[in-house]
C-alpha cells in the first residue's frame, strides 16, 4: 500500500473527467506528487537527526522540535495530497452505483454511463467543492502552524528541560522555503483549475437548461 | 509512484514523436533518470551528514551547509527533470483529444470518417501536421527554455560547475572564519559535469528537432504552392513506413498515456 494506490484511483478518475479535470489530475501526479517523492521527502528525511540545539542538555532538543514543528512540513503535504484527491472518489463510486442499477434493471437506463448529467452533475460539482475546500484548509493549516512559509534558520527555545534560552537550528531551511513555495504555487493552480471547471461546468449546463426550457416554450 | 509512471505517461507520447524526438526520450530516459536513480541519488545521499565543519560551535555546521547548498544539486536535476519532460504532455493531450474527436464522428456515423472501427482509431498514429505541428513545436521550445535556464540557475547559484573541496563559511553562529568540508568532491564534480553534458546534448537534440520541423513545415508549403496536384496518400505512405521502422528501433513502450489515450 503506498503512493501506486492514489495513483490507481486517480487514473480512474480520469476516465470521467473533463478535459479541466484531466489538467488537474495531470498536475496533481506530475507536479504534486511525483516532487513530492521524487524530491521532496528527501530533504526532510532527517530532519530530527540534523536539528541541533547550542546546549548539552539531554531531552532539550527534542522537546524544543516537537514545540516547533508538531505537525512536520511533509506529513502535512502527504495529508494534503490525500484528502485532495479522495473527493474524486465520489465521482467513481456514482458510476460505478449507475452501472449496478443498470445491471439490477437489465436495460439500458442512462445514455452513457460516464456522461456528466442529472445527478452525476450534482456529484461532480460537490466533488469539485471539496476539492477547493481541502486545498484551502491545508493552506490555511500551514500559514497557521508555521507562521507563513517561511523557514527560519535559527528558533529560540526556553521549554523545560532546557536550562535557559537555547539556539537551535534547522536543517536546510532555504530548501524547505524553496519547495514549501513550491507547494503552495502548485495549490494555487489546482484551486484556480478547479473554480474554472466548476464555472465552466455550471455554466455549460445553465445554457443547456435554458435552451431546452427556450425549445419548450416555443413548442 | 515514482520515476517509473512518468515512463509509462511518456511512453505512449513515443508514438507521435519524429526521430529525433525519440532519441531525445531514451536519452532522457538512459542518460538522465536512470543516473540519476541509480547512481546520482547515492553520491549526494549522505551530503549533510559528511559535510564536516572544523567547529565545536552548535548550529555552525547547519547555517554553512544552509548558505552553500540554498537547493541541493540532486533536487535541482530532479526538478529539471520533471519540467523538461512536463511539455510533452500537450503532445499526449493534443493527440487525445483528436482521437476523442474522431471517436465522436464516428460514433455519428459521419460519412467523412474514414476508420472502420474505435480500436483503429485508438491505434492510429498521427502525423505531425495542422494544429498538432504547432503543439509539437510549442512543446520542444518550452523544453529548450526549461533546459535553458536550469542550466544557467546551476551555474549562477554554485559559480561554476566545479564542487570545491573546501569552503570557507563566517556566518552566524560560527565564531571565526571556519573551514568546511565538503563530502565526495570530485565523485560530485564528475557526476555534475556528466549532467551537464547529457543535459547540452539534449538542448542540440532540441533544437535539430525544431530545425527539422521548420525545414519540413516550409517545404511542405513550397511543395503545395509550387504543385498544387501532388498525391497526398503517396508522401503519406512513405513517412508511416519511416515512422513504423523508427518504431521498431527505438524505444516504444505501452500503448496508454495514463487515462490519456482511453
Amino acid at each position: 500500500m503506498s503512493w501506486g494506490f492514489l495513483r490507481d484511483l486517480l487514473s480512474g478518475v480520469n476516465k470521467y473527467s473533463t478535459g479541466i479535470g484531466r489538467i488537474w489530475v495531470a498536475v496533481v501526479f506530475i507536479f504534486r506528487l511525483l516532487v513530492y517523492i521524487a524530491v521532496a521527502e528527501n530533504i526532510w528525511k532527517y530532519e530530527l537527526d540534523e536539528f541541533e540545539c547550542n546546549v548539552k542538555q539531554p531531552g532539550c532538543e527534542n522537546v524544543c522540535f516537537d514545540h516547533f514543528f508538531p505537525v512536520s512540513h511533509i506529513r502535512l503535504w502527504a495529508l494534503q495530497l490525500i484528502m485532495v484527491s479522495t473527493p474524486s472518489l465520489l465521482v467513481v463510486f456514482h458510476v460505478a452505483y449507475r452501472e449496478n442499477r443498470e445491471k439490477h434493471h437489465n436495460r439500458k437506463l442512462y445514455r452513457s454511463l460516464g456522461e456528466i448529467d442529472g445527478g452525476l452533475l450534482c456529484t461532480y460539482l460537490i466533488s469539485l467543492v471539496l476539492k477547493t475546500g481541502f486545498e484551502i484548509v491545508f493552506l490555511f493549516l500551514f500559514y497557521k502552524l508555521y507562521n507563513g512559509f517561511k523557514v527560519p534558520r535559527l528558533v529560540k527555545c526556553d521549554i523545560r528541560p532546557c536550562p535557559n534560552t537555547v539556539d537551535c537550528y534547522i536543517s536546510k531551511p532555504t530548501e524547505k522555503m524553496i519547495f514549501l513555495y513550491f507547494l503552495v504555487a502548485t495549490s494555487g493552480l489546482c484551486i484556480v483549475l478547479n473554480l474554472s471547471e466548476l464555472s465552466y461546468l455550471i455554466f455549460k449546463y445553465s445554457i443547456k437548461c435554458y435552451l431546452k426550457s427556450y425549445v419548450k416554450k416555443h413548442q | 509512484m515514482d520515476w517509473g509512471a512518468l515512463h509509462t505517461i511518456l511512453g505512449g507520447v513515443n508514438k507521435h514523436s519524429t526521430s529525433i524526438g525519440k532519441i531525445w526520450l531514451t536519452v532522457l530516459f538512459i542518460f538522465r533518470i536512470m543516473i540519476l536513480v541509480v547512481a546520482a541519488e547515492r553520491v549526494w545521499g549522505d551530503e549533510q551528514d559528511d559535510f564536516v565543519c572544523n567547529t565545536l560551535q552548535p548550529g555552525c555546521k547547519n547555517v554553512c551547509y544552509d548558505h552553500f547548498f540554498p537547493i541541493s544539486h540532486i533536487r535541482l536535476w530532479a526538478l529539471q527533470l520533471i519540467f523538461v519532460s512536463t511539455p510533452a504532455l500537450l503532445v499526449a493531450m493534443h493527440v487525445a483529444y483528436r482521437r476523442h474527436e474522431k471517436k465522436r464522428q464516428f460514433r455519428k456515423g459521419d460519412q467523412k470518417c474514414e476508420y472502420k472501427d474505435i480500436e483503429e482509431i485508438r491505434k492510429q498514429r498521427f502525423h505531425i501536421e495542422g494544429t498538432l505541428w504547432w503543439t509539437y513545436t510549442s512543446s520542444i521550445f518550452f523544453r529548450l527554455v526549461f533546459e535553458a535556464v536550469f542550466m544557467y540557475a546551476f551555474y549562477f547559484m554554485y559559480d561554476g560547475f566545479r564542487m570545491p573541496r573546501l569552503m570557507k563559511c563566517n556566518a552566524w553562529p560560527c565564531p571565526n572564519t571556519v573551514d568546511c568540508f565538503v563530502s565526495r568532491p570530485t565523485e560530485k564534480t564528475v557526476f555534475t559535469i556528466f549532467m551537464i553534458a547529457v543535459s547540452s546534448i539534449c538542448i542540440l537534440l532540441n533544437v535539430a528537432e525544431l530545425c527539422y520541423l521548420l525545414t519540413k513545415f516550409f517545404l511542405r508549403r513550397s511543395k503545395k504552392a509550387g504543385n498544387p496536384k501532388h498525391h497526398p496518400n503517396h508522401e503519406n505512405k512513405e513517412e508511416t513506413k519511416q515512422n513504423e521502422m523508427n518504431e521498431l528501433i527505438s524505444d516504444s513502450c505501452q500503448n496508454t498515456v495514463i487515462g490519456f489515450s482511453s
